[in-house]
């Protein structure tokens, strides 16, 4: 198969592009479905559908009064809001959406997900100390802790992944599934992944970063205006980044079921477009899977979000990763 | 460009290094760390070192650090007392070592003219993971298991001073 020759510069402006309107895309969807679940009709009164009710979400947030805590420190309040932003924005650089079609192929791309993952955890914690108040800082430390106890189930599920690629990098993952989706092969690690992906990106049933029954708005509480603005933005950038995550690892890519064994050659055009279509498509299921758990689901308590992820699924992940392992040296060797 | 990426990496590192060092502020020192860091796994970057790089920023930057923050924000460490709140002698003999060691490096650093090597296909091999992982189960493994069972102990120490004597009532569940 001919590799699509695609500029990686456009590549990378189009999935930027995409990625910053998906968020404004998602809040839309969220408010949406959220009241289709509980019976409501949601907003649809700006524009056709409500469809434009996302620009004046942001109009409404460009303009009211930014407030800063007098006792907090106003330069880390100032920065906070920035790092996931950046983090979610960074993870677009190794994802590939089709076939030739990423921005860069890292020899450690897997590893480079994970490293920009482990970074957002400074945007939370910083706000909620920077902001000087307790909820803030419950909700800050919350989250620090929680983002770390579930990067190791998240690790250990990619890993046992990787193990069949043999490779880190996350073009060969993609292209490796072309026959078989690795949801088939490793079902137990596709579940400790989505998992361990919304617990990551603080979505329910983990969202317990900001509870409001016990903390007010959590880490964000003391925010206002488009630093506000800045974490909604970042946290729905991140539910789309988790979905890419998810098809990229364990559904396929940008390959439809068992490709390999039916999917006739066609021209470089075609496959380009069936590709992103394909990719757009299951990402944009996973998303709606995000936001109809948030809705059904009620939020766990903290200390069972943290026996969750110690004491079941890292040993489960470790467990799943040595029999993978096991079992694929013996048909090797 | 490598050049000019170099100088603005190596200027912030040593910027961030300096600040880290001469903050008040323990979180803001943190920070400062956590920049050098990633500055650092920049060389590293421009070295095409890809693999040494990122794992620099997952262990140290995004592990370790987030850790070290932790810390300090709990305890709530208030401004430290300056260290050169009152004159010793002993500072000036500090300052004038300190000065000595500069001027060696500055010294030293001035016959160099081409600051980065030429990396030649074989020399980025060996910054990738199969040949970091090659070495180090095969030349190294003796070392790599010690340093695995080293870490071992200390994480069961740590659990056994956590845990020592904790008495678990019924606040389970």
């Amino acid at each position: 198969m001919a590799e699509a020759e695609v500029n990686s510069y456009v590549v990378l402006g189009a999935a930027l592009f995409m990625l910053l309107n998906s968020a404004a895309i998602c809040v839309y969807a969220e408010r949406r479905i959220a009241s289709f679940i509980q019976n409501r009709i949601g907003p649809n009164r700006v524009g056709p559908l409500g469809l434009f009710q996302p620009l004046a979400d942001v109009v409404k947030l460009l303009l009211k009064e930014d407030v800063t805590p007098v006792q907090g420190f106003r330069t880390i309040h100032t920065i906070a809001p920035m790092i996931p932003v950046v983090t979610a924005l960074l993870t677009v650089a190794v994802i590939p959406f089709g076939d030739g079609i990423y921005v860069t192929d890292i020899n450690a791309g897997v590893l480079y997900l994970l490293a920009a993952a482990s970074l957002g955890v400074y945007g939370v914690t910083l706000a909620g100390w920077a902001s000087n108040s307790k909820y803030s800082l419950l909700g800050g430390l919350r989250a620090a802790a929680q983002m770390v106890s579930y990067e190791l189930p998240l690790g250990m599920a990619l890993a046992s992944v990787v193990i069949f690629v043999g490779s880190l990098s996350v073009v060969d993952v993609a292209v490796a599934q072309e026959n078989w989706w690795f949801v088939f092969l490793n079902p137990l690690g596709a579940v400790i992944f989505i998992i361990a992906a919304f617990a990551e990106s603080n979505r329910t049933p983990f969202d317990l970063v900001e509870a409001e029954q016990e903390l007010v708005g959590g880490f964000h509480t003391e925010y206002s205006s488009m630093k506000f603005g800045m974490f909604f933005l970042a946290e729905y950038m991140h539910v789309v980044i988790n979905s890419m995550l998810i098809t990229t690892f364990f559904f396929g890519s940008y390959h439809l079921p068992f490709a390999g064994y039916w999917l006739p050659e066609m021209s470089t055009t075609a496959k380009a477009i069936l590709d992103i279509t394909v990719f757009t498509g299951k990402t944009a299921f996973f998303i709606f899977l995000f936001i109809w758990v948030r809705w059904t689901i009620p939020r766990f308590k903290f200390n069972q979000v943290m026996s969750l992820g110690w004491s079941r699924l890292l040993p489960l992940s470790i467990l799943n990763f040595i029999v993978i392992a096991a079992i694929l040296f013996a048909i090797n060797a | 460009m490598a050049t000019y990426a170099f100088v603005l990496l190596a200027v912030l590192a040593v910027a961030s290094a300096l600040a880290m060092v001469l903050n008040k502020n323990t979180v803001n020192s943190a920070l400062f760390l956590v920049l050098n860091l990633m500055s650092v796994a920049g060389l590293y970057l421009l070295l095409h070192a890809q693999f040494l790089a990122i794992i620099q920023i997952l262990v140290y930057a995004g592990a370790i650090m987030v850790l070290f923050l932790f810390v300090i924000m709990l305890l709530n460490v208030d401004e430290e007392e300056s260290l050169f709140d009152k004159f010793r002698a002993i500072y000036l003999v500090a300052f004038l070592l300190g000065v000595v060691v500069f001027g060696q490096i500055v010294y030293s650093l001035g016959g160099v003219t081409d600051l980065l090597p030429e990396i030649s296909a074989d020399m980025a091999y060996v910054g990738t993971v199969e040949a970091v992982g090659e070495v180090l189960y095969t030349t190294y493994l003796m070392p790599f298991e010690m340093t695995a069972i080293l870490l071992t102990a200390a994480v069961v120490g740590a659990l056994m001073i956590a845990q020592y004597k904790v008495k678990t009532s019924d606040q389970e569940e």
